[in-house]
C-alpha cells in the first residue's frame, strides 16, 4: 500500500513536524512499508470480536467530588522555558487563530 | 432585501455549560478559578504531565445524566471517554478527553415557544468533557507574547448539541433562555454567558423554500450573549441570501461574530480541514449505567421552568406574564413558593415580589437568594397591609426598611413610624383642619362637584404623612362635609 505525498505533508502537519524535501520523500517510502506490515493484521478474522479500546475489564471507575491542595505555582512553573510572573509566556497565538480552539 | 423570504433558515446550536463542580473532571483540583491567582488550581494531572492518570469526577457525570434526563435523552447504557487530538498552547496534553461515539446523552428534545407558537427542538446528544486552559494575548512595546494559566484547564464542560431545527434568530434565542433556564433549574451550571460558563457555537446554512438539499453550513463562534446570537443569526441569514442571489456560492467555513461591527468575518485559520483522530481514551475505563441508577437520579430532577410555569398559572391563577417573571429564574420561583405557602392572596404576592422586591434586588446588585428580605417577612408585611395596619404605600417604605436593615416587617414599621391610623378621633382633627384651610374645595364638593373630595383626602394624607387609612379618611371628610 503506497501512501501519497500529501498524506505525509498532513501527517507531519498534525505531528508539528516541518520535513524538508529528502525527509518526505524518504518516510513516504518507509511509512508505506510499515504499513504493508501491518496490513498484515488485516488478514486475521475478527467478525466475532468486539472492538477493544480497555483490556483490564474496569467500568464506572470514578471518584467524588472533592479538592486538594493543588501544587505550588512555582513546582508548576519550574519546568517552563519561558514565564512571566506565575504565567508560563509562550510565542504568541493570536484570537484570529481561535478557530483552532474548541475550548 | 435579497431574498431572504425564498429561503428557509436552518439553524443547529453547540452549547458548551461549565458544571457546578467543587474539583475539575479528572483530577481533585479546585474548579473555581475565577478568581484565583494564575496557576494555582494545577497539578500534574491537569497540567498534562506524563504518567499523570485522570480520574472521572461523579458529580459531573450526575449533572450531565440530569440534563440529559430533563432534556427528554435517552441513557445509552455504555458510554466512553475520547482523546480529542488537536494542537493549540490552551490544550495542555495536545488532546482534549471528550465523549466521540458514545456519548452521556443521545436523542432528547427541548420545547421552547415564540411568537405564542410552541416550537420542539431535538437534542441529538449532551457528552462531557473539560475546559481548557486561558491564554492572554499581550502585545507591548514592539514585543508580543501569549501567557497561559492553567486554573481553567479541566473543568468540566458539558457541551449539549441541538438537531438543525431551529428556523428563525428569534428561536435560537428563545432555545438558549429555555436551555440556560434549565440548567440553572437542575443546579447544574451558573448559566453566565458573560463569564463564559454558558457558550454558544451555530451552524447555519439556508435552505430555498420547497427544497430538502441543505445549503453549505457556517459555523459563527464568538456570541457572548443571547442578543449576539440573535444579531449574528440575523445577520447571517440575510448574508448569505445576498450571496446567492448575487450569483454566489456559500463557503461551509468557520466564521467570527464581531460585536462592536454587527457582522460575521471568515477565520480564515483553517487552512486545512479538521482531523481530530479521535480513539478511545486508554486511561479511562467506560461508564455502564444501569438503568437503576438512572432511575435513581430521575427521581431526583426538580421542577423543571416549563412545568413551573404551567403550574404557577394553574394553581394560583397568576396571568402568563406574572408566571413567566417569576420562572425565569430558579430563585424567585422558589421564593414564590415559599411566600405563598403563609401568604396566600398569590396575585398581591407576585406584584410584591415582581414589582419593589425586583427593584430593591437590582438596585443593590443582589440575587433573590441573597435578600435582606425573606418570604415570611414579607408575608408578615402583606399581612399588616390586609389588616389595616399599615397603608400600601407605608408599606414600600418599610419595604425598603426591612431590605436595609434586616428588620422584621413590625420592626421596619415601628421605627419609621408608619402604622396606619384608622381610629376615628385621631383622625378627625386632621380631617376638620383641612377643610378650613381649603375652603373652596369644601365649597365646589357641596355644591356637586364630588372629585373635589379626592383633592382634601391628598390634604389629609399628607398632613398624616401617609398614615392615615385612606378609606377611613374618605368617610370621614364626606361625613364632615355633609353636616353643614
Ligand atoms: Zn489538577
Amino acid at each position: 500500500m503506497r501512501i501519497t505525498r500529501q498524506e505525509v505533508e498532513h501527517v507531519a502537519r498534525l505531528a508539528r513536524l516541518a520535513l524538508s524535501e529528502g525527509e518526505t520523500e524518504k518516510l513516504q517510502e518507509e511509512i508505506s512499508s510499515i504499513l504493508d506490515n501491518i496490513a498484515v493484521l488485516n488478514e486475521v478474522d475478527t467478525q466475532s470480536v468486539p472492538p477493544t479500546a480497555q483490556v483490564t475489564g474496569l467500568s464506572n471507575v470514578m471518584r467524588e467530588d472533592g479538592t486538594w491542595q493543588s501544587l505550588p505555582a512555582a513546582d508548576v512553573l519550574a519546568n517552563a522555558p519561558r514565564r512571566l510572573d506565575d504565567f508560563f509566556l509562550i510565542q504568541p497565538v493570536f484570537e484570529d487563530s481561535q478557530g483552532e480552539s474548541e475550548g | 432585501m435579497a431574498g431572504l423570504d425564498q429561503y428557509e433558515v436552518v439553524i443547529g446550536l453547540e452549547v458548551h455549560a461549565q458544571l457546578l463542580t467543587d474539583s475539575k473532571m479528572y483530577c481533585p483540583c479546585s474548579a473555581q478559578y475565577a478568581a484565583a491567582a494564575p496557576n494555582t488550581h494545577v497539578c500534574p494531572i491537569c497540567l498534562g504531565l506524563p504518567g499523570a492518570l485522570p480520574v472521572i469526577n461523579r458529580k459531573a457525570v450526575e449533572n450531565t445524566v440530569l440534563t440529559g434526563l430533563a432534556l427528554n435523552c435517552e441513557i445509552p447504557p455504555f458510554a466512553k471517554f475520547d482523546r480529542k487530538n488537536y494542537p493549540y498552547p490552551d490544550l495542555m496534553k495536545g488532546y482534549q478527553i471528550s465523549q466521540y461515539d458514545a456519548p452521556l446523552c443521545v436523542r432528547g428534545w427541548l420545547d421552547c415557544e415564540v411568537a405564542g407558537e410552541r416550537r420542539r427542538v431535538g437534542i441529538t446528544r449532551v457528552h462531557l468533557e473539560e475546559d481548557v486552559a486561558k491564554l492572554l494575548h499581550v502585545s507591548e512595546r514592539g514585543e508580543s507574547y501569549s501567557l497561559i494559566d492553567v486554573n481553567r484547564s479541566g473543568v468540566p464542560l458539558m457541551e449539549i448539541v441541538s438537531e438543525p431545527d431551529i428556523r428563525s434568530a428569534e428561536e435560537a434565542r428563545q432555545y438558549l433562555v429555555q436551555l440556560r433556564a434549565i440548567l440553572r433549574f437542575l443546579g447544574v451550571s451558573s448559566g453566565n454567558m458573560e463569564e463564559g460558563s454558558f457558550r454558544c457555537d451555530a451552524n447555519i446554512s439556508l435552505r430555498p423554500l420547497g427544497s430538502d438539499t441543505l445549503g453549505a453550513k457556517v459555523e459563527v463562534k464568538n456570541m457572548n450573549s443571547f442578543r449576539a446570537v440573535f444579531r449574528a443569526m440575523e445577520y447571517e441569514a440575510v448574508r448569505q441570501a445576498e450571496v446567492l442571489a448575487s450569483g454566489g456560492r456559500i463557503e461551509q467555513e468557520t466564521r467570527g461574530w464581531l460585536e462592536a461591527k454587527g457582522i460575521t468575518v471568515s477565520q480564515r485559520s483553517k487552512e486545512y480541514a479538521h482531523d481530530y483522530r479521535y480513539f478511545p481514551e486508554p486511561d479511562l475505563p467506560p461508564l455502564e449505567l444501569a438503568p437503576s441508577w438512572v432511575d435513581d437520579l430521575r427521581r431526583r430532577l426538580p421542577e423543571l421552568p416549563a412545568a413551573k410555569l404551567a403550574r404557577l398559572q394553574e394553581q394560583y391563577g397568576l396571568p402568563a406574564y406574572d408566571a413567566r417573571l417569576l420562572t425565569a429564574e430558579p430563585g424567585p420561583a422558589q421564593y414564590f413558593d415559599r411566600l405563598v405557602a403563609t401568604y396566600p392572596n398569590a396575585k398581591v404576592a407576585s406584584n410584591w415580589i415582581t414589582g419593589e422586591l425586583f427593584r430593591l434586588l437590582n438596585a443593590s446588585g443582589k440575587q433573590i437568594e441573597e435578600s435582606p428580605i425573606g418570604p415570611e417577612s414579607l408575608a408578615e408585611l402583606l399581612t399588616m397591609v390586609d389588616r389595616g395596619e399599615v397603608s400600601n404605600s407605608a408599606a414600600k417604605v418599610a419595604l425598603e426598611e426591612m431590605f436595609a436593615s434586616g428588620q422584621s416587617a413590625a420592626a421596619a414599621v415601628t421605627a419609621k413610624g408608619l402604622a396606619q391610623i384608622s381610629d376615628e378621633s385621631g383622625l378627625a382633627a386632621v380631617v376638620r383642619q383641612a377643610i378650613a384651610a381649603n375652603p373652596q374645595s369644601a365649597a365646589d364638593y357641596r355644591a356637586g362637584k364630588k372629585q373635589a373630595l379626592g383633592f382634601l383626602v391628598g390634604q389629609v394624607m399628607r398632613a398624616s404623612q401617609g398614615k392615615a387609612n385612606p378609606a377611613v379618611v374618605n368617610r370621614l371628610l364626606a361625613a364632615e362635609l355633609e353636616k353643614r
